[in-house]
């Protein structure tokens, strides 16, 4: 079987099986979220955090309910790695360095999971899964949380409540990644993912060295790693690792996890609105895009150029040879296409132009289709772009499933997706601009550029994933990009909870045939073309310095 | 039986014929009129008033840094590309300068109107009391004055007329030169000051505060004097300022990058772009004028303005923006059926003889029992005969011995004695069923009770029934007898059914308002294919119908000239008022149609929609442009430093230079290739948002992503020979 046909089977199959899941997944999502009944243990905890789950809250107060969790949750992060020394299952570690704590903390906190340290030789156990773990769970049900309080700004009119932050989370964190994730941990472990808390083996290598081998809970925060699009490995290699992502067949099962949710909460949204249309046009959007990007990054890693992968006959560097090419492509362009920024190879060591597509994945904002929940809240805000522009053309004023986008929404969807680019740029801009940044980077010249832009678009767009290759622990790179993931993370979050808020307070207008139709391809076509031309076009010009000056001959 | 009365003849204005095929268009662009706009361009560079527009104010503090930039090292290229920068602002400027002057021209035809008039104005007047007057000047009149005007005398402000009848001149206000009627009490009532009485005498209760008159308003409008962002142009001005963030950024953080780049290439030398302190000041001011959203900045306040315009060139005066925008949002149109559906007044549709009787007899009769008849009534029944039964129309002249019977109000019919028919005299009578039943009795006669069931018949369906008698003497069959019934209807203006459906294509449900009974509406709502009607309405229904529809999300528009109108004017989206309605009706709504066509609604709407669409076009074209700029810049800026990046330069651009003075050359012409398009509107034809929006991405998506693939090229392809290009 050639590499090609290998790849598009993979890559088809994982296609299909999302597509089955689609619906069951996105139905049982929305009967969660709109369910009015309670289970006993997510009583017990909303009594433990004083929350009442039969009140709604305003958009400004579930915003706040955000903040305050998630500071909490950095706070407690932050203490737990600097104190590990004192605490249990600390493996003999030392307390993590003030920076990568901070950073770490962060990162975990806002479903970045970058890591500027390396898991198997900084965190003990009790770190990895009383602090990280958790985050990987409850960093994801924040995003899904914040998700459909947007979708309920769509969905009701004349209202100041978008619902309860803490029951969205304690639902999303129990009754769908906790299941899910015990599935596949399950599922994991079979395939030969570790799950232990035994010593470190030490093994004695071929040169004779000795090496010491860690196992610990792996499989368990492997799925979550996956289904909560966090990325944060337990080991360094992350999902190249062999503890983590064992065979081929695991190697799938890890991408499904990864686009599971992202790809069915449409469907959540579509039954919340109460047209199922809309949300398989949001849905096809991120198909549409994701599928592109599949087969152009695909495509540039198989026609490779280059002495060494000419040589070999394929761009081999960097990849696992159990995955292959293709296979490797495949999951580089899903992690960088969610937010999930798990890898199985490293792109630093990609063809030019297919390091660029994983740049480009992100730019596009974490979209297509995003991580879990942000993906959705962000393809939202772009839709409400697409309808304010093109909307126009149908000569009335732009609304989106009856809501119409005035000044006030147009005001937080722009703010938002103003957000990032700055982030991204500015860091860049910053790092490049002394040796404080440019220290860090293991190449010269355009690729090294490369280095510092994949960065920063990692951490402002909270995917994670590293292009190798730059020494990200010192000081600098580690409050800056802490910052930018703690900015690309809330204040798109408080724009997005505040036009849910203004958008559930307004009526609702009755479709009429002089409304632009969204359910059709029509509307797919426009979204993805904003997407593209509005977000993704404003790198080109750091681009062309860096990948492309490479890439291009 | 009850029979009603031919209805006093209501004379609404005959609606006219809708211009040019009716479709929305704006007067074409005088070239011209560029010209004269230019100083006003120019005047507008002032730093204070750009910044109302920050896309354009970005571009004008760029071209001043340009400006510093090209006097200390002055080069062709540095000056070419300042002076193309300060060209896009003033052209800019100059859209806006043009939309504006089309205004003033109309504002100075409304100042001549607002002479200094003396008014005479009355001391303690009370209706029926003494006239005592005293000349005052007239911006000295106050709400509540009373004044005597009399004809040749111009109204000295608005008001009500509180006594008498006057024929008035309004052309002054609406272009038309036909008189009208203004009379004391009912909803013709308003005179607006600046108007001349033409005929008799009128007392006036003055309505408006000093310096505050219709015409003032007017003047304000169309100048745009204190011209308010709509709400939808603040939020696409939003929208571009912060896509113009996002550019600054984009642009002013590539330094770092670009001066990291250079360094590692050390052995590239030196161009006129790139150095070693970065990229040229000039080069990364034209990468940004070029990326932002200049053409949409550019034309966006031209665009507001020449909406207002089409509709002042209708004869509409929108009081506010805001209602203009609402126009193009409107799902439901609330129409008045009479003289808005309907031809004002009822006309004939058919003869229905009583046996023995041929229809033909009958038609005859009618006629020659209505041809002293001078209400619309009459006259139609007289052209009914001859347009169905091919009956010349005889004029009264033309038959001897004949006494012709007019009609009035008292006697309720209209008919003709013939003392010299063949034989003997034979007299017709044509009416109120009742008048000429009556008649029939008292000339001895029998009448049938077939005809009684018509009459009803007639009324139940919502007609009005007309009865023809007759009286025959002298000859073999002497007596008294009825010939027949007329069926008056009302007839659904020609075109109505065609427009309403495509306001079903556009999305917009109309629904239509009457005082008729609900079986006769619904005959006339179908005929006239409406989506919905409001039998016997009352002012309270129609206002009860505007909320539960705004309610349901929707917009409401309507139109009333009535006193008992104005609530509901005030709370519809869109309130057009007519301009022989009263004061009351007119402060209520949001526009007044000067020329009191009811009609004009849906011309209304469609400019509403116009104005959105030319502002989403020409966004979306904005935007699709920078494709082809950042393909004309990118390698022009870095191909010197990393060679690949030429493979960017698709158009094969002649050099750095000419590539990118050609982006910004292109960036510039193209505001004003497109004034005109903006002054007139993207063409609009009613149909489906799904297919409107189709065509207008084809041509303005599309349409920007290639268009300036072809300009810069072309331009480039000029530009070349310039000095300093190589």
């Amino acid at each position: 079987m050639s590499t090609t046909v290998a790849g598009v089977l993979f890559t088809g199959s994982l296609v299909f099986a999302l597509a089955v899941v689609h619906r069951p997944l996105g139905d049982y999502m929305y009967r969660v979220y709109t369910g009015t009944r309670h289970a006993r243990v997510e009583r017990v905890i909303y009594r433990l955090v004083g929350a009442h789950p039969e009140t709604e809250q305003t958009w400004a107060s579930y915003a706040r309910s955000v903040l305050a969790f998630s500071a909490v949750s950095v706070l407690f992060l932050y203490g737990l790695q600097r104190l590990q020394n004192h605490l249990l299952l600390s493996l003999g570690f030392k307390p993590v360095m003030t920076h990568q704590a901070w950073n770490t903390a962060i990162s975990f906190v806002t479903n970045t999971n970058w890591q500027s340290y390396s898991g198997e030789s900084t965190m003990g156990h009790l770190v990895q899964m009383a602090g990280l773990a958790v985050q990987n769970f409850v960093s994801a049900a924040v995003g899904m949380a914040v998700a459909i309080a947007l979708v309920r700004g769509f969905a009701r009119k004349g209202t100041d409540h978008l619902g309860n932050f803490w029951v969205d989370l304690v639902r999303g964190t129990l009754r769908i990644l906790l299941p899910i994730a015990f599935v596949g941990a399950i599922i994991l472990m079979v395939g030969g993912a570790v799950q232990n808390f035994h010593d470190p083996h030490t093994a004695q290598t071929l040169a004779g060295a000795k090496q010491a081998i860690t196992g610990g809970p792996v499989a368990s925060q492997e799925a979550i790693k996956e289904l909560g699009t966090n990325g944060g490995g337990f080991y360094n290699a992350n999902s190249a690792h062999p503890f983590e992502n064992p065979t081929a067949w695991t190697n799938w099962l890890e991408l499904f996890l990864l686009l599971m949710i992202a790809f069915s909460l449409p469907r959540t949204f579509g039954r919340m609105v109460g047209n199922a249309r809309q949300g398989h046009a949001i849905v096809a959007v991120m198909a549409v895009l994701a599928v592109t990007s599949v087969t152009l990054l695909s495509f540039f890693q198989l026609a490779h150029h280059g002495t060494v992968p000419t040589a070999i006959g394929s761009s081999m560097e960097g990849v696992e040879t159990r995955f292959g090419v293709a296979n490797s492509a495949t999951f580089a362009d899903a992690t960088t296409l969610t937010s999930t920024g798990a890898v199985n190879s490293f792109h630093d060591s990609y063809t030019s132009l297919g390091g660029m597509m994983t740049m480009f994945n992100m730019m596009l904002g974490e979209v297509v289709p995003g991580g879990t929940g942000s993906g959705l809240y962000g393809m939202l805000i772009l839709a409400v772009v697409t309808v304010f522009v093109a909307g126009l053309m149908v000569g009335r004023t732009p609304e989106y499933l009856g809501k119409k986008i005035g000044s006030r929404e147009i005001k937080f969807a722009a703010a938002y997706f103003l957000i990032t680019p700055v982030c991204v740029l500015v860091g860049t801009a910053v790092a490049m601009a002394g040796t404080w940044g440019r220290g860090g980077m293991l190449n010269r010249g355009a690729h090294g550029l490369s280095e510092v832009l994949y960065a920063f678009t990692s951490a402002s767009n909270n995917n994670g994933s590293a292009f190798a290759g730059l020494t990200a622990s010192t000081p600098f790179y580690d409050t800056a990009l802490g910052l930018a993931m703690a900015f690309g993370r809330f204040l798109p979050m408080i724009f997005v909870l505040a036009l849910a808020g203004s958008l559930a307070r307004q009526g609702r207008t009755p479709v009429s045939e002089g409304t632009l139709p969204t359910h059709r391809p029509q509307f797919v076509g426009m979204v993805a073309g904003v997407t593209v031309v509005l977000v993704a076009l404003t790198y080109l010009p750091a681009l062309a310095l860096g990948p492309l000056a490479e890439g291009v001959r | 039986m009850s029979v009603r009365l031919a209805e006093a003849p209501r004379t609404t204005p005959e609606t006219p014929a809708p211009p040019g095929g009716r479709r929305v268009q704006g007067g074409l662009l005088d070239p011209g009129q560029l010209l004269r706009s230019l100083p006003d361009a120019v005047r507008k560079l002032n730093p204070r008033r750009m910044w109302r527009n920050p896309v354009m104010f970005i571009v004008e503090i760029g071209a001043v840094w340009s400006t510093v930039l090209a006097v200390g090292r002055p080069s062709w290229f540095s000056w070419l590309i300042v002076a193309w920068l300060w060209l896009t602002v003033t052209f800019a400027n100059l859209a806006e300068a043009v939309a504006e002057g089309r205004g003033k021209a109309q504002a100075d035809s409304l100042r001549r109107a607002k002479t200094d008039t003396t008014a005479r104005r009355l001391v303690d007047w009370a209706p029926g009391g003494p006239v005592r007057e005293e000349p005052v000047p007239a911006p000295a009149l106050r709400q509540g004055d009373h004044v005597i005007v009399e004809a040749g005398q111009i109204v000295p402000g608005d008001g009500d007329v509180v006594e008498g009848i006057a024929s008035l001149d309004e052309s002054a206000i609406t272009g038309e030169s036909a008189p009208v009627i203004r009379e004391s009490g009912g909803d013709r009532s308003a005179v607006t000051g600046g108007t001349k009485v033409l005929s008799d005498r009128i007392i006036v209760r003055i309505t408006q505060r000093p310096g505050e008159s219709f015409i003032d308003k007017m003047i304000a409008l169309v100048e745009g004097a204190n011209r308010q962002k709509t709400p939808n142009e603040i939020a696409l001005n939003i929208l571009l300022a912060s896509l113009t963030i996002i550019f600054v950024m984009a642009v002013a953080t590539l330094q770092p990058l670009a001066i990291f780049s250079k360094a590692n290439e050390p052995g590239v030398p030196d161009s006129l772009a790139l150095n070693a302190h970065g990229v040229a000041g000039i080069v990364m001011v034209s990468l940004l004028v070029c990326l932002i959203p200049t053409t949409i900045g550019a034309l966006l306040s031209a665009i507001g303005i020449a909406g207002m315009d089409r509709l002042v060139q209708r004869n509409v005066l929108a009081m506010s923006g805001r209602a203009v925008e609402a126009a193009g949002d409107v799902d439901t149109l609330l129409l008045d059926k009479t003289g808005t559906i309907t031809l004002g007044d009822r006309q004939a549709a058919e003869f229905i003889p009583l046996a023995g009787v041929t229809e033909q007899e009958l038609a005859d009769a009618a006629q020659l029992a209505s041809l002293a008849d001078e209400t619309p009534e009459g006259r139609s029944i007289v052209v009914f005969a001859k347009t169905a039964y091919g009956l010349r129309e005889r004029s009264p002249g033309e038959l001897a011995h004949a006494t012709w019977i007019e009609f009035t109000a008292q006697t309720r019919m209209s008919g003709v004695d013939l003392d010299d028919d063949p034989g003997g005299t034979r007299h017709l009578r044509k009416g109120a069923a009742a008048a000429v039943l009556t008649w029939v009795l008292d000339h001895g006669g029998h009448p049938e009770t077939e005809a009684a069931g018509i009459v009803d018949g007639i009324s139940a369906a919502g007609g009005t029934p007309l009865v023809v008698g007759e009286v025959v003497r002298g000859t073999g069959t002497d007596g008294a007898r009825l010939l027949g019934v007329i069926h008056l209807k009302d007839v659904v203006k020609a075109g109505m059914r065609e427009r309403f459906a495509e306001m079903r294509r556009m999305g917009i449900r109309t629904v239509m308002i009457t005082g008729d009974n609900p079986l006769t509406a619904r005959a006339i709502a179908d005929e006239a294919g409406v989506d919905d009607f409001l039998a016997e309405a009352r002012p309270e229904d129609k206002m009860a119908l505007i909320k539960r529809e705004q309610e349901g999300g929707r917009l409401v528009a309507m139109t009333g000239d009535g006193t008992n109108d104005a609530p509901a004017l005030a709370q519809a989206d869109v309130g057009v008022a007519m301009n022989t309605g009263t004061s009351a009706a007119k402060e209520a709504g949001n526009m007044v149609d000067l020329d009191s066509n009811p009609t004009k609604l849906i011309e209304i709407v469609e400019i509403g929609k116009q104005l959105l669409i030319t502002r989403g076009a020409l966004t979306t074209f904005s935007i699709a442009n920078d494709i082809a700029k950042y393909f004309a810049i990118i390698p022009a800026m870095f191909a010197a430093l990393y060679p690949g990046l030429d493979r960017l330069n698709v158009m094969r651009l002649h050099s750095p230079q000419s590539a990118i003075l050609s982006a910004v050359i292109f960036n510039a012409v193209i505001i004003v290739a497109l004034i005109p398009l903006a002054l007139r509107g993207v063409k609009y034809r009613p149909s489906s948002a799904s297919r409107l929006l189709s065509r207008n991405l084809y041509v303005y998506g599309l349409g920007g992503v290639v268009a300036p693939f072809i300009g810069i090229k072309l331009v480039d392809l000029v530009v070349q020979f310039l000095p300093g290009m190589s």
